[in-house]
């Protein structure tokens, strides 16, 4: 079969793999149709997340076919389409039993601190990804969801992480009615937990990046008012004057851990790998939300230390929240704001590159070329 | 004003937004929201119908954080650990854990090891590593490369100029390594 495969920092390839095989009785293989890259798939691509293997297929949002099922497979059957979350996960360890999916403990070995993530390197499990033409698909009764007919494939694609960690990171923010929010990141799960903040009630949502395009569709997709760091000499000051020097009710940091804005914190991250990330965004949120508020961090960072500024959010008595979205538990309300279209996923999708074309489709999406905000991969088109 | 008790007026109520934004509102209740509360012990709403799930056959001997308890009962096949950067990632579970920074800074060192001994490895097959066709750069031509970042505004074109070194630097560093020891070898003769 036919596989994105990484070869180092930026660097990747088609190659040809070996399907995947059913290695517990309760895997799935799943053909792919759609797969995406993630922002965070370019975290790996940069050689940012430890344990990061060449050899390695990336891929952590995807939907497919299920080709083969494991003996103990009750929910699932071969030719069913399905839609698979970014999560592995076993569905009842201690933390499942609590629907904290994504931090699930028995599907990595490699690290105790994080769940289980497809095509993320071996700090998140060692698992092979979607951007594939076939996944090895754990506890297939526990994580795919059937795709509803009445579902659109890019809609279902988009569900698997970006929408539903979007709509997650709104959440965790607590936002109550007439909430001054502020989305740091117009990337798709800054645009999506924008629109998701009307949602929940608030009443004013601004939305901050350094990329013009990005931020018009922020206007135009998420209805929120924009602001261009880069226009700014201190953005924090400017969204401390634009709430009457109180500062926003909360935050939802959707950058991580190449954040921008600030050269040495970047450059000690992204490129010299010091720091876990690049904490810009995380610090620009402690010192513009107001006090007693809340940031809530959808950011990926790495298992390293980052240099934040943890004494402002002490004596601001912020509530920090944050964690990788547990995705199956969002789709049920999801689903259901898509067909009253208050949410319309594909509208973000600028790409859409064929798996042959892979390493081309990674370059523009890193080097945000020619408008790119969401690209997609076509894998049956292999 | 943070002076004073009240809270600066919004430009519009919710009157307005509900008009204006389609769905304002619908998740106003937090019971409605599917996060909330944070943590509902349910272990039947998974669909597993196991307690504890079957244990994975184990093929190779598979590296683990010395913060578990036993092997998980699941875990991903990719890439096992090979050469030396194979041999750092085994030292580097084995003997610290996720809470020292050795454990992280061994794990990204071997990273770059990985690159090195795949790279050379590549050359020894009939499809070696193309730093042209992988990073993609052709598609600079192709998707307005100049036009997407000349005027723009943006604040990551400074740092871009690094990208290339840091994919570059092994290329010429090995260059270098090899021109080195061919001209040692040529002087010996």
């Amino acid at each position: 079969m036919k596989a994105m495969v990484y070869r180092g920092p930026y660097r990747v390839r088609v190659e040809e793999k070996d399907r995947p095989v059913v290695e517990h009785p309760n895997d799935a293989i799943v053909r792919v149709t759609r797969a995406a890259i993630c922002g965070s798939d370019l975290h790996l691509y940069h050689g940012m997340m430890p344990d990061t293997r060449v050899g390695m297929t990336f891929g952590h949002e995807f939907i497919g076919v299920v080709d083969e099922v494991g003996p103990s497979v009750r929910n699932l059957s071969v030719g069913d389409r399905v839609m698979v979350p970014f999560n592995v996960y076993c569905g009842s360890c201690f933390f499942c039993a609590r629907g904290l999916y994504s931090n699930c403990h028995n599907v990595n070995p490699n690290a105790t601190a994080v769940g289980g993530i497809y095509g993320y390197s071996h700090t998140c499990g060692g698992y092979d990804g979607g951007q594939s033409q076939y996944v090895r698909v754990p506890f297939a009764d526990v994580g795919p969801s059937l795709i509803p007919d009445w579902m659109d494939d890019e809609d279902a694609v988009l569900l698997t992480d970006a929408l539903s960690t979007g709509y997650f990171g709104a959440q965790l923010a607590d936002i109550v009615e007439g909430d001054v929010v502020v989305v740091l990141g117009a990337g798709p799960v800054g645009l999506y937990a924008a629109r998701s903040a009307w949602l929940m009630g608030a009443g004013r949502v601004v939305v901050v990046d350094h990329l013009d395009y990005r931020l018009e569709k922020a206007r135009t997709f998420a209805h929120a008012e924009t602001i261009n760091f880069v226009e700014h000499d201190d953005v924090v000051v400017h969204l401390k004057k634009l709430t009457d020097g109180l500062g926003a009710d909360r935050v939802i940091e959707c950058v991580g851990a190449e954040a921008d804005g600030n050269f040495l914190q970047h450059v000690t991250s992204a490129k010299l790998k010091l720091q876990g990330g690049s904490p810009v965004a995380l610090n620009w949120a402690i010192d513009a939300v107001r006090k007693g508020g809340t940031v809530s961090v959808m950011g990926a960072y790495g298992p390293m230390f980052s240099a934040v500024k943890f004494g402002d959010a002490l004596n601001k008595g912020l509530t920090l929240r944050m964690n990788q979205c547990p995705v199956k538990r969002q789709w049920p309300r999801l689903f259901e704001h898509i067909r009253n279209g208050y949410l319309k996923p594909n509208d973000i999708v600028t790409h859409r590159i064929p798996l042959e074309h892979v390493a081309e489709g990674y370059h523009i999406f890193s080097a945000k070329l020619d408008g790119c905000i969401k690209p997609l991969i076509l894998v049956d088109a292999a | 004003m943070p002076y004073t008790p009240d809270k600066p007026p919004l430009a519009e109520n919710s009157e307005q937004l509900r008009a204006r934004i389609p769905g304002w509102g619908a998740d106003l209740d937090p019971a409605d929201r599917p996060a909330y509360p944070r943590e509902r012990f349910d272990p039947g709403a998974s669909g597993a119908h196991w307690e504890l799930p079957e244990q994975q056959p184990e093929k190779w001997p598979r590296e683990r954080s010395i913060e578990h308890l036993r092997l998980t009962p699941v875990f991903g096949t990719s890439t096992p650990p090979r050469g030396l950067s194979g041999a750092m990632r085994k030292l580097a579970y084995r003997r610290w854990s996720e809470g020292r920074a050795a454990h992280w800074l061994v794990l990204l060192a071997a990273d770059r090891v990985d690159t090195v001994e795949s790279t050379l490895r590549s050359f020894a097959t009939t499809r070696p590593d193309n730093p042209v066709t992988q990073t993609g750069i052709l598609s600079e031509r192709r998707h307005h490369g100049v036009a997407s970042r000349v005027g723009q505004n943006r604040a990551d074109v400074r740092h871009q100029l690094l990208d290339p070194v840091i994919v570059g630097a092994p290329w010429v560093a090995g260059g270098v390594a090899a021109y080195r020891l061919g001209k040692r070898l040529v002087r010996r003769r």
